[in-house]
Parts: C-alpha cells; sequence; structure tokens
C-alpha cells in the first residue's frame, strides 16, 4: 500500500510534466511557429487597432450593415467573455415569442420586404458568437442594406460573393457569408486584392 | 433529409472504419510490447520514467493490487485538481485573475474530469486559469482516458491468459497509453485544429474595437451590450489547442470554453469540425480491433465494431432527420426552414451556420454513443426526438463506441451477459472467448451493466421530488424534466454533455452528480477487473459443437438486441414523460 502510494505521487508527477507542461508549450511553441495569426485568435487590425475576430461574431443592429445571428449571451448580445446559447426548448413559448421578436424588427428595418425570413437569422446560435450567416440570410437583406448605402445592389451582391465561403471539400459543413468581413468591405476596410 | 446530410453521414463513417484497422494494430503492438518505431523513440524515457518512480516493468500484479493502484493513482489526481482550483488566485498564469472556484463547483469539476465524465458545469473562459486548465485539466484529460485503457488491457489480459493469477501492471499500462497513443496522436490534432484558427497562446484576453455600439432589444427596453458598455468586446485567449485535442481524443469532453465545440475559437472551420468528430469515436472504435488481435482471433473485435455501428447508424440517421425536419413550434411564423442551396434550413435554434443541421446531428450522436459529451450544438434547443437520440445513447450505458476503454469494456459486460442469455436458452453453460462464463462473472457483469441504469434512474427521482432539484429546470413543461433527465444520465454513465439551461452549478447538482459519476466509473472498474482476475484463472475449453460463436452476424444481432432491451426496459417510462411526451404536444396542436 505504501509501496503503491509512493508510486502514485512520483508517476502523477512525472505524468503532470509531460502532458501539462511539456506538451502544451510543444503545441504552442509549434502553433505559434506555423500558424502565428490562427493561434493568436485571427484578429483582424486596421489602422493599427484591433477591430474585432474574423472568427467571432459582433453585433450590428444599424440597417447600414448587415444581421448577423440572434446572440444568447448576457448581459448583451455577442459578449465574448461569455460564450453561450440560448438553451430554449423547442417547444418553449419563451423560443416562439422571442422569434416573432426577431422577425418584427427585421420587418420594421425594411418593410417592403416581404419574403420570408431564412431560419438561422431569426434563430439564436449555439455560442452566442457564430460570425456566420447563410447566404440565404444575406440575401435577404440585401436590398435593406444597399438602399440606406445609396449602392447598387450589384456591387453588395458582388461583396456577399466575396465573403461566402463555400462546404469543404464541396462536401463537409455548410455555405456561409462572414458577417464581419462583409460589413468591413461595406465600410471600405477589407483590403481590396 | 438533404442529399448532402447523407454523404456526410456517409463520408464521416467511411473515414472512421478506415482508420480502425491501422490505429487498432499500432495500438495493439503497443500494449503487446512488440517494438514499434514510437515504443523505440520512447524507450530511453520510459526507463528512466519507471526508474524515478520505482516501477519494476516486469513485475505483474493480480486483479486487486492492480485495482489499488488504480483507485489510488485516481483519487490522487483527483485531490490534486480540486486544491488546483481553489488555490489559483496565488498560482501564476492567471491574467484575469480569477478567483477560487467553489468548493462543490471545484469537486464536482475534479471528479467529472478524473472520471472521464467532463461534466463541464463551469464556464471555462470566466472560471479556470491558465495554469488550472494546463496542470489540472489537461492532465486529468489524459490520465482518465489512460486509465480506461488500462482497465481494458486488464480484462484482454482476463480472456488471453489460462490458469494465470495476474493481469498486467498498472503503471506500465498507462504509461504506454499515454505516451504512444494519447500523445502524438493529440499533438498532430492540435496543431492541426491550430491551423484552421483554434487559439494557442498564453496571451491576457484582447480588447477589440467593434464596429458598431452593441445595442439590443430585451423585452421592448434598449440595452447596451458588453459589459464595458462601449465599443469593445473582450476576446478571450488561452492554450485551448492543446486542450481540445486531447478532450476529442479521450472521450473527455469539458471544453475550454462555455460553448464548447460551438465556440469559434474551438471549433472554427467545417474541417476542424469533421478532424474533431473523427478524433471522438477514433480510439474507442479502433480498439475493438486491438481487442481482436490481442485475444487471438481479429473477428471478434469485428463483431463487437459490428454490433456498435448497427446500433449507431440507425440513430444517427433518425437524429439528422428530426433536426432537419425543422421545429414545428415556428410554423405559421414567416420563417422560411425549407433546406435549400442558400442555406441549411432545420431547426437552427442553438446550432451554427457553418456546421448546419448535419454535422450538428452526427456530432451529438457520436458525442453520446461515446461517452465523450463535448458538444457543437446545444442540445437542450434540439427537437423533442432530435433529443431523445443523444439522451438514449447515454441511457445504453455507454458501450455503442463508448469511452475510451471504458465503452470497449463496458460492451464486453454485456457480451458476457448475451451468451448468458443464449446459454440459458439452450441449457449449456456459456461461454465466451474460450471461458466458462460462471456465477462470479454473470454477477458482475450484471452489476456493471446495472449499476449505471440505478443512478439515473434514483438521481433522476430523487431530483424532481427536491425544491433545489426542480429550481434548476430552464424550460417548462415535459422539457423541464428531460433537462433533469438528461443530467443524470448524462453524469451516470459518465458522458458530460448536458442540456445545458439547466442550471446545475448549485451545491445540490453539484453534489448529487458528483456522486453519480464517481459511482458510475470506478465500481463499475473494479467489478471488470473482478471479472479479469477470474478469467484469468481459468483454463481455456475448447470449442465444440455446441459452442455458440460470438463473431457471426447472428451474435451480432443478439447483442445489439441484449443492449437495446436493456435500455428499452429500463428507461422506456421515463423518456415517455420526458421528450416523448414532448413530441407529442409539439405535434399535437
Amino acid at each position: 500500500m505504501r509501496l503503491l502510494f509512493r508510486q502514485s505521487v512520483s508517476l502523477l508527477l512525472i505524468m503532470t510534466l509531460l502532458t501539462g507542461v511539456l506538451y502544451p508549450l510543444l503545441c504552442t511553441g509549434l502553433a505559434q511557429a506555423l500558424f502565428p495569426r490562427q493561434a493568436d485568435g485571427s484578429l483582424i487590425i486596421r489602422h493599427g487597432q484591433i477591430v474585432g475576430s474574423r472568427l467571432i461574431g459582433q453585433s450590428f443592429t444599424s440597417p447600414a450593415y448587415f444581421w448577423g445571428r440572434p446572440s444568447a449571451t448576457s448581459p448583451g448580445p455577442y459578449n465574448a467573455d461569455a460564450s453561450s446559447g440560448s438553451n430554449l426548448g423547442p417547444t418553449n413559448p419563451a423560443l416562439r415569442r422571442a422569434v416573432e421578436r426577431r422577425i418584427a424588427a427585421l420587418r420594421a428595418a425594411d418593410p417592403d420586404n416581404t419574403a420570408s425570413i431564412p431560419v438561422d437569422l431569426v434563430t439564436a446560435s449555439g455560442s452566442g458568437l457564430d460570425p456566420d450567416i447563410s447566404p440565404a440570410a444575406a440575401e435577404y437583406q440585401l436590398s435593406r442594406v444597399a438602399e440606406s448605402r445609396h449602392l447598387a445592389p450589384a456591387i453588395v451582391q458582388r461583396m456577399i460573393t466575396a465573403s461566402t465561403r463555400g462546404r469543404t471539400f464541396g462536401v463537409l459543413g455548410e455555405r456561409r457569408v462572414n458577417v464581419l468581413e462583409l460589413n468591413l468591405r461595406l465600410d471600405g476596410l477589407w483590403p481590396k486584392h | 433529409m438533404t442529399r448532402n446530410d447523407l454523404l456526410q453521414m456517409t463520408v464521416y463513417l467511411i473515414a472512421l472504419l478506415l482508420l480502425v484497422k491501422p490505429l487498432g494494430a499500432y495500438m495493439a503492438r503497443v500494449f503487446a510490447d512488440t517494438p514499434t518505431g514510437m515504443t523505440r523513440l520512447g524507450a530511453p524515457v520510459e526507463r528512466r520514467l519507471f526508474r524515478l518512480c520505482g516501477i519494476r516493468a516486469d513485475e505483474e500484479m493480480d486483479w486487486k493490487r492492480y485495482a489499488l493502484a488504480l483507485l489510488i493513482f485516481n483519487i490522487l489526481g483527483l485531490l490534486v485538481l480540486y486544491a488546483l482550483q481553489r488555490m489559483q488566485q496565488w498560482l501564476p498564469l492567471n491574467p484575469q485573475h480569477l478567483g477560487a472556484v467553489s468548493p462543490d463547483s471545484a469537486m464536482n469539476t475534479a471528479i467529472s474530469f478524473a472520471s472521464n465524465t467532463n461534466w463541464q458545469g463551469y464556464a471555462g473562459e470566466s472560471t479556470m486559469s491558465y495554469f488550472t486548465d494546463l496542470l489540472g485539466l489537461t492532465v486529468q484529460n489524459f490520465l482518465s482516458a489512460a486509465s480506461g485503457i488500462a482497465v481494458l488491457l486488464a480484462v484482454i489480459r482476463g480472456f488471453a491468459r489460462r490458469n494465470a493469477d495476474k493481469v498486467g501492471n498498472f503503471w506500465v499500462d498507462l504509461t504506454r497509453a499515454t505516451l504512444y497513443v494519447l500523445l502524438p496522436l493529440a499533438l498532430l490534432l492540435a496543431l492541426a485544429l491550430s491551423s484552421q484558427g483554434v487559439i494557442q497562446n498564453f496571451r491576457p484576453y484582447v480588447q477589440a474595437h467593434v464596429l458598431q455600439q452593441t445595442r439590443a432589444q430585451v423585452d421592448g427596453a434598449l440595452v447596451t451590450g458588453t459589459p464595458a458598455g462601449a465599443r469593445t468586446q473582450l476576446l478571450p485567449m488561452g492554450p485551448a489547442a492543446s486542450q481540445i485535442a486531447i478532450k476529442q481524443l479521450g472521450t473527455n469532453g469539458g471544453g475550454f470554453f462555455n460553448a464548447n465545440s460551438a465556440h469559434p475559437f474551438e471549433n472554427p472551420t467545417p474541417l476542424s469540425n469533421f478532424l474533431e468528430m473523427l478524433a471522438l469515436l477514433l480510439i474507442p472504435a479502433a480498439l475493438c480491433y486491438t481487442f481482436g488481435e490481442m485475444v487471438g482471433d481479429r473477428r471478434q473485435g469485428w463483431a463487437l465494431l459490428a454490433t456498435m455501428t448497427l446500433i449507431f447508424v440507425p440513430l444517427m440517421v433518425g437524429c439528422v432527420a428530426a433536426e432537419q425536419a425543422g421545429n414545428p413550434a415556428l410554423h405559421g411564423l414567416a420563417v422560411n426552414q425549407q433546406a435549400g442551396p442558400l442555406q441549411a434550413g432545420g431547426n437552427m435554434e442553438g446550432k451554427e451556420v457553418r456546421f448546419g443541421i448535419a454535422d450538428s446531428g452526427i456530432w451529438a450522436t457520436a458525442t453520446t454513443a461515446a461517452s465523450n459529451g463535448s458538444v457543437n450544438a446545444m442540445h437542450d434547443s434540439f427537437t423533442p426526438l432530435g433529443g431523445l437520440v443523444p439522451m438514449w445513447l447515454m441511457q445504453l450505458g455507454e458501450v455503442i463506441y463508448g469511452g475510451v476503454g471504458s465503452g470497449l469494456y463496458g460492451m464486453l459486460a454485456f457480451a458476457v451477459v448475451a451468451v448468458f442469455i443464449a446459454g440459458l436458452m439452450v441449457g449449456r453453460t456459456p461461454e465466451y472467448l474460450g471461458k466458462k462464463i460462471e456465477a462470479y462473472e454473470m454477477k458482475m457483469a450484471s452489476l456493471v451493466v446495472l449499476i449505471p441504469c440505478a443512478l439515473v434512474v434514483i438521481g433522476t427521482a430523487i431530483a424532481v421530488m427536491c425544491k433545489s432539484g426542480l429550481a434548476g429546470m430552464a424550460n417548462p413543461g415535459a422539457h423541464g424534466f428531460s433537462e433533469v433527465l438528461y443530467a443524470f444520465s448524462s453524469a451516470g454513465n459518465n458522458n458530460g454533455s448536458a442540456f445545458a439551461g439547466l442550471s446545475a452549478d448549485t451545491p445540490f447538482y453539484n453534489t448529487l452528480l458528483g456522486a453519480c459519476m464517481f459511482i458510475a466509473r470506478y465500481p463499475l472498474m473494479i467489478g471488470m477487473l473482478a471479472i479479469a482476475g477470474s478469467l484469468a484463472g481459468k483454463k481455456r475449453v475448447p470449442a465444440s459443437s455446441g459452442t455458440l460463436p460470438t463473431h457471426t452476424p447472428l451474435f451480432v444481432v443478439l447483442l445489439a438486441l441484449t443492449v437495446i432491451v436493456v435500455g428499452a426496459l429500463t428507461f422506456l417510462p421515463a423518456l415517455a414523460l420526458g421528450p416523448i411526451a414532448e413530441s407529442l404536444m409539439a405535434t399535437g396542436h
């Protein structure tokens, strides 16, 4: 018993050094050397200022910007320090009320648009930080954004296309539009190639 | 269901099954002490490590000593993890100056990570310092998985040996599983993940100046968003990739962030998602091949893998189909839930756009088939039947692939029960792999099968009879009951996923769920080691014409039915009160 205890203590110590110190340090060293931008959070820097991460969504409510997914983080939406979904059950009346409220807000910002709304634009994401919307959700908002910016719809359409990613290898995941990238393009803050 | 849904499920299954043989054969060589490139590289490290710890690698243990070593090692790790959480405010690598974790939450998390459950009662980004993440959580992610593999190896030796009284050396098994299987795989995966955008650094959180000031309508009132109330967003940082890699590979599942693998920093792209899903079932599936190889009959391993896959596939298809069909509660609103070329459609509440329906459904099924418990979508917001699938998969005892090591030894307990049932039908003493199954093995196997069932049912009953249990429910009606049932199914089977609306970070739930996680892990391990010890001492009976072959499709079906019948008989009444009632109500009006 005493022998087993002694062996336990020393093995735990060595394993802690191996898996808790050496392994993460090795990962950090290699990741920082090979993929420094990704390992540091895919940050977007404009005019010397960090404006966000390409991977973390931001809250947009102005009609001149594309809106992202509804976010259930607290105390406010897109609080990156407190990722969370709504965890509303499918039959919870509060879910239906929340969806109704979001429909009303979208309609109020764009009264002429009577198309039915893509589901991802009125349901909260899993992380509360979803950086993407579906291409359908971008199409739905195109006329509103173009109008409030006095831009030709074709120009906005080109920006949507440029911010769209397809399925990986044509199979994995879903087609999606990065909202922050798209809005930076609208503001002329995305570098042109 | 769309064509792409089917395609993604097929690609996933094929990729998984293709990896079974190479990894399984490699592990068989590592554990049978046949030299491989990896073990030659590690041999000097291993020798020095054993010398430092005073371990003699050639000294084997009987099952009782093996169990004792396992228990001492695990409980020691548990106490260290508890202490780290309670003292993190005085320890380094805490740039956000996070305070001590509360005693009940720290104990819950310590049990949870040591027992390979990784129930996440805490929100990572606002609770755990980098020091706790690394030296506490990451370490236990490795060691709990290695402990599972060690017990499995002892059980395999029990079947493979004859007239023996030793089942192996726990220290050697644990060390080899860590050095040659978990560490190299985790390193590869961590690098692949960080190439996709999973963060890996030691920086303090970063202040970003966002494009538009955050505003939100909450019930008509305008509130200003971020805690600072200005145009800023605080981006969390930290060594995430290294922890997430082993969290997926070791069927652990406790996330670096609160939203787990739905968080874009934990799982940024469809490719990172595919790799994480593959890692989730990789080792448990490959261990089936290792088992066949080590007992000297590969067909036995393939039969177990076939049984698992036979149950897994229809449940995966069912889950994806239920989610793709959308939420009937939103009918009549101007919402388009149809899948099309421009959107995934379906029930998108709690899901991420980059994953859509297929990746969320496959993940939910895989993570609960394995005792992983990480999530890339919020199970609480799944449709009633879509949420029934993960819940029932846990209730089946985490043997459909299951946890690393624990899934297969759990399935072997079911195999013992299955040959016993078959033996009763024809009136012969049951045998499995040439070993007679007698009263002692049957008693132990029954305990292994029934303890988790009892934990789930009794735990749920206690919680719904207590005020503090009911207070945790976030959703009204049948769904609230589902949240509680899900929590105990998860803790009582060492899964760790949640219907996360349940407010479980309370002294009541932390204590009760903590107890369930502990009992679901260690008594089961001891029971299996007892079987291993007893089997090792028996001689091998040569197969005769009256022996039930255990590698045939007939046995696969018999074993699958045994698993399903135990799970269905025990839980159908409880499921009827939860997801089934909710489903009927949802489609009723």
